[in-house]
């Protein structure tokens, strides 16, 4: 057996210690800030924080979560992902259904089907999109960071992908015993999709906590930014000016362990939601097929 | 059934599409689209003249090429390596790991890495200063380290993710092969070179055709969260320039001109990686 040559167990502990390396790299920058976030502002200020807390306090966090803009802009990123999510999930289960059919059983589906996956290869461009969230009136609204998102054409073909694999048999029995098409899809496809539907809502949701550009690009007043949008302005832009926070808050912005706490609680429900999404989405993704 | 989700690409889709036309017309907000005058080919004659959006185009190939190429090989390799574990907890810990930053936002990330390797105490610099002796880098403030930092960054939130499909085409070869080769006397370099390299090659080249269609996408996201005006000349990509000319100067026409020129060759390239993945390895989308 090769895997008792002398050569191969060497090769195995360097290979082992190689990948143990790579994987610890994926989190130390995690692991960093979240040591910043809980060391006191003088140590953080000195850089001597590594991947462990200099005199622990939880300062950052209080003042994070007292800022008023911080928390209102967590309940619009909380609404958001919420609605958008079921949104999300409503549409792709319901188009779905008609488009896994065969083109027998449904006709214009190879058309239809064409009119989905087109949007996924060609769009209008950045410009004239904004031309219409101004002209449709969603400027400036909640739902601006829901509707345009709606439809998920990847999400769409996994869940229609999914659906291929139910056994016909099930559908053609509860079409013989009267049933409709909305009923075999509500009583027979919902509850032998469910793992399906978890797993496209897993990657809905990380989708919707995550945008931050539709916030900044259609959301004018920045007090109600989602939170992804609000971190993207109080990290990433050191431009202020354009900001309309008072002389405190930016006091409040521009401290170190304040930005990492803030970092890490964006972080946080992705961290949360990580261990069922990985579960899944190994299968979704096998499931339909290769994406990329 | 399909309707609704229809109406919604209708709307968020199709309509856009229309405003295409823009790119052919000298656009003013006030005289709107019927209004505006027609100027023909004129965006995309002065796209070609102007030196910034060249550079621009050149950049975001540059990116996008490196990004691609990596992207594959990083994985690849990756999922042998990681294959060759045979400690199921060993294996499980480094999968958890690596997966992680891909669920992370460029937001996220952005501030992460602008602390860690500010020039002024991130922990990057502070190593290679401390540990190494080195000058410090300023990785986001340099033309040529900020493009280095861009790509490296981005093989390293993505080389995780990119395994499952590697993980998922090396736990479907078949034993046999491998008890033959033993039988035979191949060590596991030889049955690694004749065994499990060519198996994992068509699914290698799905993903990499599938790449293709995106080398005009150099990664909006990161790019606009790491960049700043000191290395606009070598980081700016496509994207982020139509943001700053059409939304932030106003150039709708200019804007749309370019964004369509991106979304036609992107389109082309789509469709034919499309169907080399078919033709190379019988994929398809659904």
């Amino acid at each position: 057996m090769y895997h008792k040559s002398p050569s191969y167990r060497v090769f195995n502990i360097f290979n082992t210690v190689l990948l143990i390396v790579l994987a610890l790299l994926c989190v130390i920058p995690l692991v960093h800030v979240l040591a910043v976030s809980l060391s006191a502002k003088a140590a953080a200020d000195a850089n001597i924080v590594g991947l462990w807390p200099v005199d622990f306090t939880l300062e950052a966090y209080k003042k994070t979560t007292s800022n008023p803009v911080f928390l209102s802009s967590m309940w619009i990123a909380v609404k958001r992902t919420v609605i958008g999510t079921f949104l999300t999930l409503v549409l792709a289960f319901l188009a779905a259904y008609p488009l896994s059919k065969e083109n027998s059983a449904f006709r214009g589906r190879n058309v239809y089907a064409w009119l989905f996956v087109f949007t996924m290869l060609f769009n209008g461009g950045l410009v004239p999109f904004y031309m219409v969230i101004q002209k449709i009136g969603l400027m400036d609204n909640f739902w601006v960071l829901v509707l345009p998102g709606a439809v998920n054409v990847f999400l769409t073909i996994l869940m229609l992908n999914f659906f291929r694999g139910v056994p016909k048999e099930l559908e053609e029995a509860a079409l013989i015993d009267g049933a409709g098409h909305f009923r075999t899809l509500f009583s027979i496809y919902l509850p032998v999709s469910l793992p399906a539907i978890a797993t496209l809502a897993l990657f809905s949701m990380v989708f919707h906590w995550n945008s931050w550009f539709d916030g900044l690009l259609y959301i004018g007043d920045p007090k109600r930014y989602p939170l992804a949008t609000f971190l993207q302005t109080v990290i990433i832009q050191r431009d202020m000016s354009s900001m309309s926070i008072n002389p405190a808050d930016m006091a409040l912005i521009s401290q170190k362990t304040v930005k990492s706490a803030q970092i890490f609680i964006g972080a946080l429900p992705i961290l949360i939601v990580y261990p069922f999404l990985q579960k899944f989405f190994v299968k979704g993704l096998v499931m339909g097929s290769v994406k990329e | 059934m399909v309707l609704p989700s229809l109406a919604f690409l209708i709307i968020f889709a199709y309509l856009p599409m229309g405003g295409l036309v823009m790119a052919f017309q000298d656009y003013k907000p006030w005289l709107g689209l019927t209004g505006s005058e027609w100027v023909g080919l004129d965006q995309f004659r002065y796209l070609f003249e102007r030196e910034d959006s060249l550079q621009v185009i050149w950049n975001t190939l540059i990116i996008a090429i490196f990004k691609m190429v990596l992207n594959l090989f990083a994985p690849f390799m990756f999922a042998i390596l990681l294959n060759e574990i045979r400690k199921q907890l060993v294996k499980r810990f480094v999968q958890t790991l690596v997966y992680l930053p891909h669920f992370l936002s460029w937001v996220i990330l952005g501030g992460i890495l602008t602390d860690l390797l500010s020039t002024e105490g991130g922990l990057v610099n502070r190593i290679l200063t401390g540990v190494f002796g080195m000058e410090p880098i300023f990785f986001l403030g340099n033309g040529d380290w900020f493009r280095f930092t861009v790509i490296l960054s981005d093989v390293w939130k993505e080389f995780g993710f990119g395994t499952v499909v590697f993980l998922a085409a090396l736990a479907n070869i078949n034993p046999s092969l491998y008890e033959a080769a033993e039988v035979d006397g191949a060590n596991r370099w030889k049955q690694t070179l004749h065994i499990t390299v060519p198996s994992m090659i068509p699914i290698a080249i799905v993903v990499g055709t599938l790449a293709l269609g995106n080398v005009l996408n150099a990664g909006f996201d990161q790019i606009f969260n790491l960049y700043n005006s000191l290395v606009y000349s070598k980081g700016d990509i496509i994207d982020t320039f139509v943001y700053r000319t059409a939304i932030l100067n106003g150039e709708m026409g200019f804007g749309t001109a370019i964004g369509l020129f991106k979304s036609v060759i992107s389109f082309v390239l789509v469709v034919i990686s499309y169907r080399l993945a078919y033709k190379l390895a019988n994929y398809r989308i659904f």
